[in-house]
């Protein structure tokens, strides 16, 4: 089976932990991963703003990088859920057919990191050791769009030394959406103000979540607050090792 | 009179000035929290709800599909019933047909039903140029309208006041209306309803003519159905001689079978009952039995249009029972009248521009965009909406629209500029090399986890900054730690 990584353009760009953790525990479980460096992003960003033909060239790069492997792991819940469900909306308005068979190949192959491990590789104990006070924030749309249930979960339940603390209303937005952030700037902080206060009444060391914008909006929030709480990847949690921990602290 | 949404600022502005109203703010976390409870316990004991959604939603698609039809069968049905079928075009077109109605009677004082479609056409207002006052008797819109206040939910229109709020209207306003409320009035909920209901009570004792809205309407037969929790409709709709009903294009349904279905779905979804106090069915004319003269008016505005929307058209499936407003974060932060509109929340953020048409209105455009797409509208619709998709689509609508703008917007250009740099790796590769200078660069306070903070971007970037610290941009890039060592690094132990 021929796997690639989708580094995400975030992940890419500002997050090089969470594809880098990716990459590490995916071979980790045996899998030789690749990384097609004519990878992108997904397009979301101009989809959701309702750019629909600005997103052409990104969706374009995404079913062009990927087309050799027989599956693509994203460490994101909203861009394996962009691919899975807008591309197809994208590609039907070029009105190229081929484009549009392109992307129903690629999205039939996009697994976003939890569902790869549970439902390809068939594992929930991934070796991981982490040993700290976690609080994990179940994303909008890997909840809503993928419908990964408790698969998060499970994968941290079996990390060893882990105290996974249940975050309250965790099933709540944070109030990130993409340009939602910056277009309703103070009703978005009002949302991840309050998502912040569940967080910090959990007395968790560190939020996990396995997308890294709704990540970089909530850490956003806890390091103006000097919550004291740092924010990590689901991969960076799931990549560390008795052998080769996580840094948290520092 | 009543205040107006006409006139509202776009979305953002009118959001920022309700976050700050710290009562509303606890009213509605409070009213919304309770039911939602309500409704996630009553849906629960339902274990076929998930098929009578999908049920429900191609019970209406197939009525639209062929609504053509189905209206004329109703409208056939309705006449030989012995009730009078008016076609409306628009808000004004209705108004005027209602009007024309109490002026043949030499009515000054209408009755009024709880109803959405009155709102969204401005009946009461247009009764109001034509001297004909509108009695609103369901509680909420009663409270609302003494207030001269507008609605901010679909099923609680008050839902933004509190009792001592409500207590303090009571006691100004409702003498001006007709019977006062008592001196001594308290806040406690058993009294403030005594005081509506000895209020109102004379209202349907003297009224001859009533207007209603209705929640289905059934074609084979001819019927309208109303359904309430307090009663007063059933009082409008049996006491007095005349009722006018405006009933919107997409409310009908074929058969009793189909009605069967929403009937399960709605109250569960709005109230979170089982089953809601009162359903008033009524077929034309019953001689010696409720109203002698009976109208109905088939209303359009904008409804057709929504219909050739293939994305938007399953907003017309909408059944009223504002469950999308109990769950969304953004409604219970903000309240309905930061939408501008009487349709707020999810579906408002849907339907309004599709009734409307988007592209030329800023707050009519502003409104797809009142969303983080979290979907849990879409979890919670009876009739399986899928408001995150029609959202969507609806903001390529509003861009598409101003694509001929001579003038494109600092939006437009970033987005252009943004979809060419992630249109090849080499352009995105070369703009995080920039980034990873920058971020080298950047003497910032350290973040938890030990990046550096930014935490001021003049500018649009301040709208990020303003209470969130941004890391500064890794030294390096993950394409170029792969490139340097990625490829290796833990291959094989």
């Amino acid at each position: 089976m021929r796997v690639a990584v989708m580094a995400t353009c975030l992940g890419d760009a500002m997050f090089p932990d969470a594809p880098r953790a990716t990459v590490r525990l995916l071979r980790r479980l045996g899998v030789e991963v690749e990384v097609p460096e004519a990878q992108t992003c997904c397009g979301q960003p101009m989809v959701n703003t309702g750019y629909l033909d600005e997103a052409v060239p990104a969706v374009g790069r995404y079913v062009e990088a990927f087309a050799d492997y027989d599956a693509v792991v994203v460490p994101s819940g909203s861009c394996a859920g962009s691919v899975r469900h807008q591309h197809t909306v994208v590609a039907r308005r070029t009105g190229d057919p081929c484009l549009e068979q392109s992307v129903a190949r690629a999205s039939a192959r996009t697994f976003e990191l939890s569902e790869f491990l549970v439902d390809v590789l068939r594992v929930v104990d991934v070796g991981a050791s982490f040993p700290h006070r976690v609080t994990y924030h179940p994303t909008c749309h890997s909840v809503r769009m993928l419908r990964v249930g408790d698969r998060p979960v499970r994968l941290l339940e079996a990390v060893e030394g882990i105290d996974l603390v249940e975050l309250p209303q965790a099933y709540e937005c944070c109030g990130f959406g993409g340009t939602f952030a910056v277009k309703n700037p103070d009703l978005s902080v009002a949302m991840g103000a309050d998502k912040a206060r569940h967080v910090r009444e959990t007395g968790a060391e560190v939020l996990v979540a396995g997308d890294a914008s709704c990540l970089m909006h909530i850490g956003g929030l806890l390091s103006r607050q000097r919550a004291g709480v740092r924010t990590m990847h689901l991969a960076e949690v799931l990549a560390s090792t008795a052998d080769d921990p996580a840094v948290v602290g520092g | 009179m009543g205040a107006t949404f006409v006139g509202m600022p776009p979305f953002p502005v009118a959001a920022r000035e309700k976050l700050a109203d710290t009562q509303l703010r606890r009213n509605l976390a409070h009213a919304t929290a309770t039911i939602r409870a309500k409704r996630a316990s009553v849906v629960g004991e339902v274990p076929d709800w998930e098929d009578l959604r999908v049920q429900a939603a191609a019970v209406k698609d197939d009525t639209l599909t062929h609504l053509d039809e189905h209206l004329l069968a109703l409208e056939e049905a309705l006449t030989a019933r012995g009730a009078t079928v008016h076609w409306a075009r628009d808000a004004a077109e209705a108004c005027a047909v209602v009007a024309q109605v109490a002026r043949a009677h030499g009515v000054d004082e209408v009755v009024k039903v709880k109803s959405m479609v009155t709102a969204e056409i401005g009946l009461n207002e247009a009764l109001a140029d034509e001297g004909i006052a509108a009695v609103e008797t369901d509680l909420a819109e009663l409270i609302v309208q003494l207030g001269e206040d507008l609605p901010s939910h679909i099923l609680v229109p008050a839902i933004h006041r509190n009792r001592a709020e409500i207590r303090d209207i009571f006691r100004s306003r409702m003498a001006a209306a007709g019977r006062a409320a008592p001196e001594d009035l308290s806040s406690e909920p058993a009294e403030l309803a005594g005081a509506a209901r000895l209020h109102l009570r004379e209202k349907f004792l003297n009224a001859t003519m009533a207007v209603s809205g209705a929640n289905f309407a059934v074609a084979e037969t001819g019927t309208l159905v109303v359904v309430e929790s307090e009663g007063n409709g059933r009082m409008c709709l049996t006491l007095p001689d005349v009722l006018v009903s405006v009933v919107g294009i997409e409310k009908v349904v074929p058969s009793w079978s189909d009605l069967d279905l929403f009937l399960r779905l709605l109250p569960r979804s709005s109230t979170g009952e089982r089953m809601n106090p009162y359903t008033s069915t009524w077929s034309g004319v019953t001689p010696g039995d409720g109203p002698q003269e009976v109208h109905v008016v088939l209303l359009d505005n904008g409804r057709t249009r929504a219909l050739a929307d293939e994305v938007g058209r399953q907003a017309l499936r909408c059944i009223r029972c504002s469950a999308c407003l109990n769950v969304c974060p953004v409604y219970e932060r903000v309240g309905g009248h930061a939408y501008g509109s009487v349709y707020p929340g999810p579906i408002g953020a849907i339907l309004n521009p599709l009734l409307r048409g988007p592209g030329h209105d800023a707050q009519v455009d502003s409104l797809p965009y009142a969303s983080t797409l979290c979907g849990a509208c879409a979890d919670v619709c009876p009739v399986s909406i899928d408001i995150p998709e029609v959202l969507v689509h609806l903001r390529s609508r509003v861009v598409d629209a101003h694509r001929g703008d001579r003038l494109p917007t600092a939006e437009a250009a970033a987005m252009r500029a943004t979809g060419w740099a992630l249109g090849d790796a080499g352009r995105l590769s070369a703009a995080e090399r920039i980034a990873g200078v920058a971020g080298r660069l950047w003497r910032g306070r350290r973040m938890p986890g030990g990046r550096a903070a930014i935490g001021w971007i003049p500018g649009p970037g301040s709208r990020w900054t303003g209470a969130r610290d941004l890391p500064a941009p890794p030294a390096e890039s993950f394409r170029a730690w792969w490139r340097r060592t990625g490829r290796d690094e833990g291959s094989a132990p």
